[in-house]
């Protein structure tokens, strides 16, 4: 850790905290005082500047999906529709939140609150600068996976309490989706970790500054893999198969509505900024650009990152249709587990080489980055080939959920067309 | 565990834990029930915080409130009518009695053993050291705890599948 600069030094707004932390210390305060203080600070700059950047990406989203669709979008409220946003979440707070008679009134009640919880504690371990983390944990990497899991319990307790069989299968499907995923995201982080030596955030951007090279370069597979977690932690299109409209209504939120239903969405945006910051730390490099981040704030480059990632998520929801659910389940079982589960495998191998043989990490990392990146096309292209459905006799006759009872017969079988 | 905040903290987590451990117990609803359930699971990872066990504590979050809960919630929605009352059981005395000899043995044991403090400082970083007991002085239990969760795992495939189940 450097000594700290003057306070106005903005490249890192943790300097202008400590300068004012030390004035505190200096007035005679007692030595909780300024740990207090700290902790709010940190709160408060996390909750303001996450619920800016979702006002904005409301807006954005909304615009950028319309284009993508060949529409306008919103442009009436505002310049340009720039006010849309606000007029939206005043909607939500003076619309009615109606709560239906049998619903389950505690658990109807806490399930938007506790959404919101994983989504917002995630951003604690996040080292938004070099001394803006709020709380660098030394478990960090693990922390974020555990407040990750709380997220299953909160979308069933809601799909449950609103006592409403779309909501309950909306519930189900996301806590089947969520355990499934996990596993994925655990295997994915964990290519990470072992690399890196160390489950501190900050460390391993750090790691990432001093040997020059962001993870993602290093681990493909494992970005690739984390990625498509993310997007299905996250409930976004493609992965949104939890709410998804066209079948059962909105999932676990059909019975929510006014401000209870903005808490779902806002998480949701939350979440997606918490998993966006999570692969910008772990993968790209997080505040550190190769040596830029001694002429730009560092903070600056966090978040242009960030913003990045998330449009990749926006970009994917205009772009990709939504599978369905024994597709999705089968992509997590039968393909991204035992893809994660072999990069761990070979990273394993190749950690063991370079500390075993002493090799310098100029010589080391370029050639496990080739090697990785090589494996990583080699086995999704391999495995998609020989294993996966490409190759019409391993083609499913019928939908696979529907052959033990013999209901629905919509897949034609192998063949020329009109042959069934 | 000296100073006013570590009390407090200790004292607070304390109530959280107990008292939705009790409301486990009391509540009728078997979903609340759960519910409840976590949120005391979530007052023990807090206790393995002020003992500076972070490592544990983050895997009490990611275990007991993230992983065993839903399996807890899928066996009750497995369950013929699982919104029933939970109390009309035969089982109430001899659970009672159980609950009430555990309790016993525990309080017994901890408060009759002479506890020896220790006095050297606790790891900054317990991850690693526990990373290194599990893979070195202790592979063997830990991996035999694994394949014990295969044949667990195995088992209940088995039993599950129905008579006559054609190989595919």
């Amino acid at each position: 850790m450097p000594p700290l600069a003057e306070w106005y030094d903005l490249r890192d707004i943790g300097n202008a905290v400590g300068a004012f932390l030390d004035w505190i210390r200096d007035q005679g305060a007692p030595d909780w005082v300024p740990f207090v203080v700290s902790g709010l600070i940190g709160v408060l700059g996390i909750l303001i500047w996450v619920i800016l950047s979702q006002l904005a990406f409301i807006w954005i989203e909304r615009r950028v999906i319309g284009r993508m669709q060949a529409r306008i979008g919103p442009n009436r409220v505002g310049p340009r529709g720039l006010l849309q946003p606000i007029a939206d979440a005043l909607k939500l707070f003076l619309k009615e939140a109606i709560t239906t008679r049998n619903a389950d009134k505690p658990l109807f009640w806490i399930g938007p609150v506790l959404v919101f919880i994983p989504a917002l504690v995630v951003f604690a371990v996040i080292p938004f600068g070099e001394k803006m983390a709020l709380a660098d944990l030394s478990v960090g990497v693990l922390f974020v996976i555990a407040i990750g899991s709380i997220n299953t319990m909160a979308v069933f307790i809601a799909g449950w309490g609103s006592n409403n069989k779309f909501a309950l299968l909306g519930a189900m499907r996301n806590v089947a989706m969520l355990i499934s995923y996990e596993l994925v995201q655990v295997l994915a982080l964990l290519g990470v970790v072992v690399f890196v030596g160390s489950m501190r955030m900050g460390a391993v951007v750090e790691w990432q500054s001093d040997f020059n090279v962001w993870v993602l370069f290093l681990q493909p597979l494992a970005f690739v893999s984390f990625v498509i977690a993310s997007a299905v932690e996250i409930n976004r299109s493609p992965m949104d198969i939890a709410e998804a409209e066209s079948e059962i209504v909105a999932g676990y939120h059909t019975e929510y509505s006014g401000i209870k239903f903005g808490f779902f969405l806002a998480a949701e945006y939350f979440a997606g900024f918490a998993v966006s910051a999570v692969i910008v730390t772990l993968f790209l490099g997080g505040w550190t650009a190769w040596g830029l981040e001694e002429w730009v704030p560092g903070w600056l480059l966090f978040l242009s990152k960030l913003y990045l990632v998330f449009f990749l998520f926006i970009w994917s929801r205009g772009t990709l249709p939504r599978l369905r659910i024994d597709q999705l389940m089968a992509f997590a079982w039968k393909f991204l587990l035992p893809l994660a589960l072999l990069n761990v495998l070979i990273t394993g191998g190749e950690v063991l080489i370079w500390r075993e043989g002493d090799l310098s990490a100029g010589l080391a990392l370029p050639i496990f980055g080739v090697v990785n990146a090589a494996l990583a096309v080699a086995l999704v292209v391999g495995w998609g080939t020989f294993m996966g459905h490409l190759s019409p006799e391993r083609r499913a006759k019928r939908a696979v959920l529907t052959q033990e009872l013999g209901a629905v017969y919509y897949a034609r079988p192998a063949g020329p067309l009109g042959e069934a | 565990m000296e100073d006013t905040g570590s009390i407090v903290a200790f004292w607070v987590l304390t109530v959280l834990t107990v008292g939705s451990a009790a409301g486990v117990v009391a509540v009728r609803d078997l979903i609340r029930a759960v519910v409840l359930l976590i949120t005391s699971f979530l007052g023990v990872a807090g206790l393995y915080i002020t003992l500076s066990a972070d490592f544990v504590a983050v895997v009490q979050v990611l275990i007991y409130a993230g992983a065993i809960s839903v399996l807890i919630l899928f066996a009750i929605m497995l369950t013929p009518r699982a919104s029933r009352d939970n109390a009309e059981t035969f089982l109430q005395i001899p659970g009672l009695l159980l609950a009430g000899l555990v309790t016993f043995t525990i309080a017994f044991v901890s408060l009759e053993t002479d506890w020896t403090v220790a006095n050297n400082s606790f790891p900054e970083d317990t991850t690693a050291a526990i990373g290194e007991a599990l893979l070195d002085k202790y592979v063997l239990p830990f991996e035999m705890a694994s394949v014990l969760l295969l044949v667990a795992m195995l088992g209940s495939i088995l039993l599950v599948r129905p008579e006559g189940t054609k190989e595919e």
